[in-house]
């Protein structure tokens, strides 16, 4: 509760600094509106089912990508950490595609699938996929090997090793690099819907591209507030419960 | 077709003293490639334990009794030789022959009774609820039912080694393969557990092979110690320690084989023993 207040107070103080900067006349409103009308942009875009759509429309592109990337990435971090073969071809790549920035995707997405749903997902999934490749690969060669072994001697083998033992132990690795690639994720769906202007739907990106264009600072600032507010959220409802169980079961610091 | 016959046993007849093992290792060699070229760790090892023995391998670090200790539980391939366990062939682990492991070795992501559960879940035949109870009785053989549903790192290292000894006695195993188990303890959780160790001992009735460098462990547990010198990794001498059971570390009797065996151990040159901690 202490702590809750405390946040409380320093956002109260941060809306009161902005009030003071934008009372001061420092920039041109247009440039920096003040934090009420942000807050009446919200309203109303609340009120009109604009802000809902978006936020229902983008976070069903990053749950469909996010699920594919993992999907795809979690057995892929397992064959590239079981076999040599694959972790020199596939792990190799991975690690190189991890370095890119996943908005240099949305070029090569546009030519290939045009101003489609499926270039959107198509950035979405490359920016998820070789984050949960690596982090399952480094987890699942993390495993102490005298778990493996403990194992062996108790008749564990095969589907039950790795089901039972070598994923179990690689957890706290394959949360983290669930963590990042949600992340990533949400970073490159921005980033396309910013640059892909499709027809099928607007998603909070294009709504701060259209603020952008309309030079709306109200929208722009507004729509990033609830950006910030989906991440925060996704942060606290879902990955916070399952660090929490880990940190408990593990006893380790914050996976 | 045939009729699918079933199986049952309870948790009565899981939790049955079974006969121990009899083991015979003929000639076991075992190699390593190290920076500085090959090492042999066992040379030409032959050894018989008899069923219900408890063996205990002492020798300085590097002598092989750990590699020797793998290669009975299956988990190493001799380069030379057999290991036979009541006259068949090792091939391979198996819960027959179960290892307790310097480090515990312990699931962290299953708390202490779903550690003790999971080689119980490993075997066939086996009811859920039979599996409980026998998991139930061997946390209680340990003395610690109060904890089944801690998490493996709020145990304190002897605690931890309790657990494992659980987990290893649960399936039943005909052997169990020790391997300084109580090495990284303090001294005086040791010295419960020995008291422990050979009470499970006597009741549960298993063969045991019991590597160590403490040389009053191995004379306070062991029926017979055998000493081992290194490079080449061989057998050198034997010890029959008969004393009465449950013996007590600190007696002067025992002070005495142990005074022997280290003697013998120096003998060697190399030592890097601890005699008494």
């Amino acid at each position: 509760m202490k702590r809750f207040l405390l946040a409380a107070v320093f956002f109260f103080v941060l809306i009161l600094l902005w009030d003071a900067l934008y009372r001061a006349k420092i920039w041109s409103p247009v440039l920096l509106p003040s934090p009420w009308q942000v807050g009446i942009y919200l309203e109303h875009s609340a009120m009109d089912g604009t802000l809902a759509t978006a936020t229902v429309i983008t976070m069903r592109r990053l749950l469909i990508g996010y699920l594919i990337g993992l999907v795809v990435g979690l057995p892929l971090g397992l064959l590239t950490a079981r076999w040599k073969l694959f972790g020199d071809t596939v792990g190799t790549m991975a690690l190189g595609l991890q370095t890119l920035p996943s908005v240099c995707w949305v070029p090569l997405a546009l030519l290939w699938f045009g101003q489609t749903e499926a270039a959107m997902l198509f950035v979405v999934v490359m920016g998820t996929l070789w984050s949960v490749v690596i982090a399952t690969e480094t987890g699942v060669r993390n495993v102490p090997p005298i778990y493996r072994r403990a194992a062996l001697t108790m008749g564990s083998k095969r589907l039950h090793m790795w089901f039972k033992v070598i994923l179990p132990a690689a957890l706290p690795f394959i949360v983290s690099g669930m963590k990042q690639g949600w992340a990533f994720a949400w970073r490159s769906l921005m980033a396309a819907e910013i640059f892909v202007t499709i027809l099928t739907g607007f998603g909070l990106g294009q709504l701060l591209h259209y603020g952008r264009e309309l030079s709306a600072m109200e929208q722009v600032i507004g729509i990033m507030i609830v950006i910030v507010v989906i991440g925060l959220l996704a942060d606290k409802i879902f990955f916070s419960p399952i660090e929490r169980f880990l940190h408990r079961r593990w006893g380790t610091s914050q996976a | 077709m045939h009729l699918a016959r079933r199986h049952h046993s309870s948790a009565t007849e899981e939790l049955q003293v079974i006969a121990p093992s009899k083991l015979a290792i003929e000639n076991v060699s075992k190699c390593f490639l190290s920076a500085s070229g090959n090492v042999l760790a066992l040379d030409r090892v032959s050894l018989n334990v008899a069923e219900g023995e408890f063996l205990c391998l002492v020798g300085a670090s590097g002598c092989g009794k750990t590699t020797l200790l793998n290669i009975i539980a299956g988990l190493e391939k001799p380069d030379g030789g057999t290991v036979l366990a009541d006259g068949k062939p090792v091939t391979g682990p198996g819960r027959e022959r179960l290892v307790m492991f310097q480090e515990p070795a312990l699931f962290p992501w299953l708390n202490v009774f779903g550690n003790v559960l999971f080689p119980l879940k490993l075997k066939p035949n086996l009811t859920n609820k039979d599996r409980h109870d026998v998991a139930k009785y061997y946390l209680e053989l340990v003395g610690l039912s109060r904890f089944e549903r801690a998490n493996i790192h709020e145990l304190s290292g002897g605690m931890k080694q309790r657990v494992s000894l659980a987990r290893a006695l649960a399936p039943n195993p005909r052997v169990l393969l020790m391997d300084e188990p109580f090495a990284a303890l303090d001294a005086l959780t040791r010295e419960q557990l020995y008291g422990d160790i050979q009470e499970i001992w006597k009741a549960r009735r298993k063969t045991i092979v019991f590597v160590t460098h403490n040389v009053r462990e191995a004379a306070c547990l062991g029926d017979r110690v055998l000493v081992f010198s290194p490079h080449p990794g061989r057998i050198r001498e034997e010890f029959a320690v008969d004393l009465p059971r449950p013996r007590d570390i600190n007696s002067v009797d025992l002070a005495a084989h142990a005074t022997e065996i280290t003697k013998a151990l120096k003998s060697f040159g190399k030592t890097d023993m601890v005699v008494t901690r």
